[in-house]
């Protein structure tokens, strides 16, 4: 099996990394690809989009001609990861806690509404147990995170967490093939790129 | 007169019990940031080394007022580092070099959605502590201001905020580790526009790096004791970094870079990510050589990209650049700090 992960900028060794961890968990033999290319796209069978700026990566991706065909291979069912800033770059309605709107190329690929810098600055950055449905406890690291703050369609919310400026947000989002995750799993669980490379065999 | 003290003393005790109040309910109301859950741990290693791995393969940028950082965060840089001056501007202007206007800082931070840095004179615990306080994302403790302290660095593990350090070398990069950096950069030469201060610097750090590897690999414990011992770094931390093969945290070139295949060639030589001061500012075409150098430190390995950012700019609009062996020893930014 081969797992890309996203490489313009960001944590990209430590999903990759996950990704050798998980499969060695599974038992599955796997080849990890750095995807820079659009024809990398239709090489691997599972991607993650990892953390970083989401400004940046999403800058990138329309110079190097990677956002519209990084759009289609997830629309049409490539299993997908993101974290962070993939998870902003997933998202379809995207502002920024301070700043606002901004209008960042995105990929708009999930039903959910992301706030980004939602719990404020590097200094209230966090790592916390979460529980989170189908996963169990979760170790998880939020670093200058964003919340989803509303999902729709066939979108599913997980790990609620109170906000005292938009009531209940979420950690995480799972829509069929697609997960987003508000905090960096690839910092401290293989748990969900092992869901991944399991939805990935199906 | 005592009725009148214990009187006042009272109105004091209301005022306070007041406050205090106004305190919970304003938190109540989310004015603060919200911690989400009561348990949650806040400044830890993985949190504090967290921020600097979201940076990799990205581009910080010397800025020094919003509408500069406004371009950087335009053309995809990572993160700005709000000075009161470009380095070439310290080295043109002399005296005393602090860290930068709290309000120009609080300004960009009010503006720009990617990570703020400012820089600290080293061992000025002070400026940390107001930069901390403001909120800024992480601290630079740089040799381009002037120091404070002779004889100590910051102990950085007494703060929240991670803290990058700049180095010449892998001793050097290893005391500032020990002493709680979460990021380490090259120093190279500030203000020059010439990288070949961060070549060198790049060079020594990891031919370091790979002696330990290889005495690691021998089994020759000797070895990684002695240099721990002359570097007056923690020998689990030399052990560390042999094992791994680089070092244990993020690692950035800076200094002198100012061009796209600049940049390239510190992502070449092993770097994370390149912190980029005078080299864009200081140009006559800030805004494509900003997006010229992120382009190509995300795409070093592929030629043609570094091509296509090299076309975006015009070596006649480059900052002009300083030859590193035209300055007095006096005149050197890097020496400081060590």
């Amino acid at each position: 099996m081969k797992a890309g992960v996203l490489a313009l900028q960001g944590d990209v060794e430590e999903h990759g990394e996950a990704f050798r961890r998980a499969a060695g968990e599974l038992g599955v033999s796997l080849e990890v690809v750095y995807v820079k290319r659009p024809a990398q796209l239709k090489e691997v069978d599972v991607l993650a989009i990892p953390g970083g700026e989401s400004t940046t990566i999403g800058v990138l991706a329309k110079r190097a001609g990677l956002l519209e065909p990084l759009r289609d291979a997830v629309k049409s069912g490539l299993p997908t990861l993101g974290t962070c800033a993939g998870a902003v770059l997933m998202s379809s309605d995207v502002v920024d806690a301070v700043v606002g709107r901004t209008d960042q190329p995105l990929l708009g690929v999930l039903e959910a509404a992301v706030v980004r810098n939602a719990f404020g600055r590097q200094r209230e950055s966090f790592e916390a147990d979460l529980q989170l449905e189908d996963f169990g406890q979760v170790r998880a690291v939020f670093i200058r995170a964003p919340a989803f703050v509303k999902t729709w369609g066939g979108a599913k919310p997980l790990g609620p967490l109170p906000h005292g400026r938009y009531g209940t947000v979420y950690a995480a989002v799972v829509q069929r093939h697609m997960v987003a995750t508000a905090f960096h799993p690839e910092l401290s669980t293989t748990a969900f790129h092992r869901l991944m490379l399991e939805i990935a065999r199906r | 007169m005592m009725a009148e003290v214990s009187k006042e003393l009272e109105r004091l005790r209301d005022l306070f019990y007041g406050l205090a109040e106004l305190r919970d309910r304003l938190r109540e109301a989310g004015a603060t940031w919200p911690r989400p859950l009561p348990e949650a741990a806040v400044g830890t290693v993985r949190v504090k080394t967290g921020l600097p791995a979201m940076l990799r393969r990205g581009v910080i940028m010397d800025v020094t007022n919003v509408e500069q950082a406004e371009t950087a965060e335009d053309a995809g840089a990572v993160g700005v580092m709000v000075l009161d001056k470009l380095p070439y501007d310290v080295r043109k202007a002399g005296g005393v070099a602090r860290m930068a206007d709290v309000k120009v800082i609080e300004e960009v931070m009010a503006h720009v959605t990617i990570p703020v840095s400012a820089k600290v004179r080293i061992g000025h615990f002070y400026e940390a502590v107001v930069l901390q306080q403001i909120g800024v994302d992480l601290i630079d403790e740089s040799e381009v201001l002037t120091p404070v302290d002779e004889q100590h660095h910051i102990n950085k593990w007494a703060f929240a905020v991670p803290f990058v350090n700049g180095c010449r070398e892998l001793c050097e990069a290893l005391r500032r580790i020990s002493e709680g950096a979460s990021m380490i950069r090259s120093k190279g030469e500030a203000g020059t526009g010439n990288v070949a201060e961060a070549v060198k610097h790049f060079k020594t750090l990891y031919g370091a790096v790979e002696e330990l590897a290889a005495a690691l690999r021998a089994g020759d414990e000797e070895r990684l004791r002695d240099y721990a011992r002359r570097c007056q770094a923690p020998y689990e931390l030399v052990t560390l970094t042999a094992k791994l093969g680089r070092l244990p945290v993020v690692t950035f070139a800076a200094g002198g870079i100012a061009t796209p295949a600049d940049a390239a060639l510190m992502m070449w030589l092993g770097a994370d990510g390149v912190f980029v001061g005078s080299g864009i500012f200081k140009s006559q075409d800030p805004r494509e050589r900003a997006e010229a150098i992120v382009l190509a430190t995300a795409f070093w390995d592929d030629p043609e990209k570094v091509v296509e950012a090299q076309r975006m700019v015009s070596e006649r609009g480059a900052m002009a650049g300083i030859d590193v062996r035209a300055l007095k020893p006096e005149e050197l930014l890097q020496t400081r700090g060590i």
